[in-house]
């Protein structure tokens, strides 16, 4: 008698409990909503704080709604190439003009500049402060075979890097040389820890400098610009791709709008990115 | 030292101090979760029953299959649905490379040996004659099912929580197939790793907590629940 009832029990509460549940939860995910534009960018110009100040001025005047990926260059450009995101921000030009000519991205713009920074312990072992030729400097920390911890994930301050040692005409050994394949806050974090020096693109730097004892020892040549572009994933490659919604925040970040937004971006009074996008 | 106690003093602020973006952030996480085990879980149990009352050849090694499966890596299954889901890939027609409903699928994947497995040594110990009377009394076979459940409620329940303790705190998944996107696919072990990267550790330390007090209720309650079944049985 008793597993009758239960039976019975079963048939009026659990089950109809369940397949209400389950109507809920469908209906719940069932929600449409308007095409997301899919940015992927590299981690400085998010984890600056950068987007997630400019992007809800840009995403209240057109009603779009994006959705940021922050990783680093290299990943970002693969994301467009394989037609997972719809536009790119990215720092690493010889690597955009490659991308470009293989037909990947259309309508690239570039949009801001900072430069990188190389840093180091504070009491300098090889002796890079004062020096005034960025591959010099790289020179003298690999001769010496001071710790250099390296970005190695392909992102544009990697490549940036890897730029420098081959002017440097100097090979990095596993003796003083870390790669990581981590993001540019954790190797700031990992040289700081390791007493080592690495490089990093200035945005980054400024937003974690107090809680490293790193110091700057190394800035200004002209060697070390950084430019962000931003490029629209080729639309006749992919046919679901939002190209309106990529054109429509090109434009507004290459905009007199979008160009003051960068421009007055700033942290502790200093500006971290230079809008290029127009002349003044 | 010092560094600690005022990091953990400023997660508990921001913990009480309702700061909206960690709270959104626990919210999708177990918005996203309570979704991927409840969609898992009746199709779960069906599995676990067919393999412990069914008779058809191969039921050990699709028990092995499943037990197996138990310790698999989540950043495995990341991968394995990346490649699925990219635009290249067999499924790039559907779009959801970067979506909830992509970070709901990778944890229906986690979770789903967990409860097959949980769930059969459920029902395996649930006494047979509840199934033989069920059917003896007239009851079709899929009630029959559901009492022999409701025999073991106790015992699914703890299978349950413990399948939900294992995707709200994975990362693989959700980092590789859900992307991190702010407000969309951000949970809350993706937002630690990111956190930490930019050295955060306040924020990072408060969601940490979250998921800490989660599984100790989990575990609070799984052991109540224990209890509570030797009582009834």
């Amino acid at each position: 008698m008793m597993n009758i009832n239960i039976v019975i029990r079963f048939d009026k509460f659990l089950v109809k409990k369940y397949l209400l549940w389950f109507l809920f939860f469908y209906l719940n995910s069932g929600i449409i909503q308007a095409e997301p534009i899919r940015l992927a960018t590299t981690t400085s110009t998010d984890n600056s704080g950068l987007l997630q100040e400019i992007i809800p001025y840009f995403e209240q005047k057109t009603r779009n709604v994006v959705h940021v990926l922050s990783v680093g260059t290299g990943h970002a450009l693969r994301l467009g190439q394989d037609g997972n995101v719809d536009v790119v921000l990215v720092h690493a030009p010889n690597a955009e003009m490659h991308w470009l000519e293989a037909g990947y991205g259309v309508n690239r713009r570039s949009v801001m500049v900072n430069d990188f920074v190389i840093l180091g312990p504070k009491n300098d072992p090889a002796g890079i402060r004062g020096e005034r030729n960025a591959v010099k400097t790289l020179q003298k920390i690999a001769r010496g075979k001071h710790i250099f911890v390296s970005r190695g994930d392909d992102s544009g301050t990697h490549k940036k890097e890897m730029a420098l040692w081959k002017k440097a005409r100097m090979t990095p050994s596993v003796t003083w040389y870390r790669e990581t394949g981590q993001g540019m806050g954790r190797v700031l974090q990992m040289a700081d820890e390791l007493n080592a020096y690495t490089i990093s693109d200035r945005a980054t730097w400024l937003v974690l400098r107090s809680k490293l004892s790193l110091k700057l020892l190394f800035e200004g040549d002209p060697e070390l610009h950084n430019i962000y572009s931003i490029i629209a994933v080729n639309p006749s490659r992919y046919p679901g791709i939002n190209y309106m919604g990529a054109m429509s925040l090109i434009a507004w970040l290459t905009s007199v709008d979008g160009q003051n937004k960068i421009r007055k971006f700033k942290l502790d009074g200093q500006s971290l990115f230079f809008p290029t996008a127009i002349l003044d | 030292m010092n560094g600690l106690l005022l990091t953990t003093q400023q997660a508990l602020q921001l913990l009480f101090t309702g700061d909206s973006e960690l709270w959104t952030i626990v919210l999708l996480s177990f918005s996203v979760s309570l979704k991927a085990i409840l969609l898992t879980t009746p199709f779960a149990f069906l599995v676990s029953f067919a393999l412990s009352h069914g008779k058809f050849p191969g039921i050990r090694i699709i028990l092995a299959i499943f037990n197996s499966l138990l310790s698999v890596p989540t950043v495995v299954i990341g991968l394995f649905l990346y490649v699925l889901l990219t635009r290249q890939g067999p499924f790039g027609d559907l779009r959801l490379l970067f979506t909830q409903t992509a970070m709901i699928i990778g944890q229906m994947i986690l979770c789903f040996p967990t409860l097959v497995a949980l769930g059969y040594a459920a029902i395996q110990a649930a006494d047979r004659r509840v199934w033989e009377t069920a059917r003896t009394l007239g009851a079709p076979p899929w009630f029959s099912m559901l009492t022999v459940f409701f025999e073991v409620r106790f015992a699914l329940l703890a299978a349950v929580l413990t399948g939900f303790g294992r995707i709200i705190s994975e990362i693989g998944i959700s980092m590789m197939i859900g992307g991190n996107i702010l407000g969309y696919t951000r949970n809350i072990t993706t937002a630690i790793a990111m956190e930490t990267s930019k050295g955060e550790f306040a924020q990072g330390i408060a969601l940490g907590l979250v998921l800490l007090l989660l599984s100790f209720l989990l575990t609070a309650l799984l052991s109540y629940l224990q209890g509570h079944k030797e009582f009834t049985t």
